[in-house]
């Protein structure tokens, strides 16, 4: 068995390209160290902001949550010049709650779905799932891949339950969770990237985590996938869209992630139909940012929503 | 024997509880009464300011939630812990001129101020607190809550006394603090930042920064996240912490440089400098229900 999978990794690796992990590590530590600042700063600010897709993904969310969680995904602060989140992600039975708040608005609806996070489920009950997540009105499905099959080496099997779960997308965007926490190896991030995004549509994700393990999104393993995308557009020129999620929860962080956009793809990705964040946090801090960017004075995170317990 | 290779300490700033340096990078040289270098100086920046306010918020939940009676046996490690080391700490205050005497003095002082607080901790309560007579059937009562995070501004002299006595009356009632040190005395903060890390008192509580007060002030007055500020500073300082207050809504107690202050007097600690930084709540509750 561990023979056999070696071998079609070997393969893949081989057709696909290696990573310089060494290189990649050392590209992304110079993207901490760019100044960005004044107009420049809340420009990215406020593109990271529209490039959001709220989250939340808990056993105790109930329609109240996400009908709070829509309205502050429309406005995301009385008063202040600040987008719309991108989208709104939740589970697949609050798709119904959370269409109903954002029809008519330029806010989608993200729905994660295939027995996310751990993928554990027959396929027919996954595929179900987005069926389902799609018929309440989902605008984007967030799928996991089968991380099982893909560290026994049965690559044709991930690449072929991608493609079902596409068809049963019908016309919604379909996001790609390579969970990069569980593939161990940038290798290994690199091939999922490339067996995904052969399959997918133009403007179709690939996306790190599912937020649900111990590792999330780092800056590392978004470059190895941002230039699996770089080098897949420019062999093929399809561009595919790339979403980090999880563990981004300070504005710092995104602008470093928006920064690493910048370099390795260039201005064509820095939009919110090529590249988002999945985080739930990371707005207020935002917002907080923007607010000492336009008034000088550092900001109380109970000024944005936070429960802070009165500190 | 060879001669010893010379080790010069780097005195670091206590921040969230661990040892920083300033963003900056930037140092100032500091020299003791005969004029000699002793050492480089961190000058903490608007930036260090933020994040220490940043720790300071991470810890403070957890302080206000121990019970007052932990709070005071922490505070009493906390002099304990400066007993232990007295004789460095008025080395360092010795810094700065003045006699060995005067120096002992002033550590005495200073332990026996966390004594004092260390005693009021589970006490306060108990005086300030009250049950109010009403005119209806309810049972009315106030208690006392922390206010959050309070920034202190030291004065000049007194380097180890007068901060301590900024700082005690209110961390004693869970509130954290993030204080800037003399400016042109601050090693025996870095001292104290040092006791304090081994003091069982959790990071973040205290925060101690070194560096120009000017600086500094403005983002003091303006920060909204501090609840207070509670210093000793000059004329146009006061003016501008005041307008900095009332724009971001923070009570203020700050105490003039230009006239003398007695910290070694019964009158620089007590209750109703730990009163200054509490909030009151009433409550309504039905009798019989």
């Amino acid at each position: 068995m561990l023979l056999k999978s070696h071998a079609s990794l070997r393969r893949f690796i081989d057709d696909v390209g290696t990573v310089d992990a060494v290189g990649i590590e050392e590209r992304v530590a110079k993207f901490t160290t760019r100044s960005l600042k004044k107009k420049s700063k809340l420009f990215g600010l406020k593109l990271a902001a529209s490039m959001i897709d709220l989250t939340t993904l808990e056993g105790k969310d109930t329609a109240g949550k996400v009908a709070s969680l829509c309205k502050k995904a429309i406005t995301p602060h009385e008063g202040m010049d600040v987008p719309s989140t991108a989208a709104v992600c939740v589970y697949s039975s609050m798709v119904r709650h959370a269409k109903r708040h954002l029809v008519g608005t330029n806010v989608k609806v993200a729905s994660v779905a295939t027995a996310f996070p751990s993928g554990q489920a027959p396929l027919r009950t996954r595929l179900a799932e987005v069926r389902a997540a799609v018929g309440d009105g989902a605008d984007e499905i967030d799928m996991v891949i089968n991380r099982g099959a893909f560290l026994t080496g049965e690559l044709s099997l991930v690449q072929d339950e991608i493609s079902q779960v596409l068809e049963a997308c019908g016309d919604a965007t379909l996001k790609v969770i390579l969970e990069t926490s569980e593939l161990e190896t940038y290798d290994n991030i690199r091939v999922a990237s490339f067996l995904a995004m052969r399959v997918l549509r133009p403007g179709d994700f690939v996306k790190t985590s599912t937020g649900k393990t111990s590792a999330n999104a780092t800056l590392g393993n978004n470059q190895v996938m941002l230039e699996a995308i770089r080098d897949f557009y420019l062999e093929t020129g399809i561009p595919i869209s790339m979403k980090p999620a999880g563990g981004i929860r300070t504005a710092k962080q995104a602008l470093h992630f928006l920064i690493a956009v910048k370099e390795t793809l260039g201005d064509a990705w820095l939009n919110n139909t090529r590249y988002r964040f999945g985080a739930s946090s990371l707005l207020n801090d935002l917002l907080r940012q923007i607010e000492k960017e336009l008034t000088g004075a550092y900001q109380a995170p109970w000024n944005f929503s936070d429960a802070t317990e009165g500190y | 024997m060879s001669q010893r290779l010379l080790i010069t300490k780097t005195p670091k700033c206590y921040v969230g509880g661990a040892f920083i340096r300033s963003e900056s990078g930037r140092v100032a040289e500091l020299h003791d009464a005969s004029g000699a270098f002793f050492a480089n100086i961190a000058q903490c920046t608007r930036k260090d300011l933020r994040n220490a306010v940043e720790a300071a918020a991470k810890a403070g939940p957890g302080w206000a939630k121990r019970t007052a009676f932990n709070r005071g046996q922490i505070l009493y490690r906390m002099a304990e812990m400066i007993e232990a080391r007295s004789l460095e700490l008025a080395e360092a205050i010795m810094l700065g001129g003045g006699s060995k005497a005067e120096a002992a003095r002033e550590v005495a002082a200073s332990i026996e101020r966390i004594v004092h607080y260390a005693g009021w901790t589970d006490k306060y309560e108990q005086i300030l607190g009250s049950v109010n007579p009403v005119a209806s059937p309810h049972f009315n009562f106030t208690v006392t809550e922390p206010m959050g995070i309070i920034g202190i501004i030291a004065p000049d002299d007194s380097p180890l006394l007068a901060l301590i006595s900024l700082i005690l009356p209110a961390i004693t009632s869970g509130n954290c603090v993030v204080a800037l040190a003399s400016q042109t005395q601050p090693y025996p903060s870095i001292l104290l930042g040092e006791m304090l890390a081994t003091s069982d008192l959790p990071g973040g509580v205290v925060n101690l920064l070194t560096g120009q007060r000017s600086d500094l002030i403005h983002t003091f007055a303006t920060h909204e996240h501090l609840r207070g500020i509670s210093g000793v500073v000059n004329a146009s300082d006061r003016k501008q912490l005041k307008l900095g207050a009332a724009e971001s809504v923070k009570r203020v107690r700050l105490q003039k440089s230009e006239e003398a202050i007695d910290w070694f007097a019964d009158s620089a600690q007590g209750l109703y400098d730990i009163r200054e930084w509490i909030e009151f709540k009433t409550t309504w509750h039905p009798i019989g229900a």
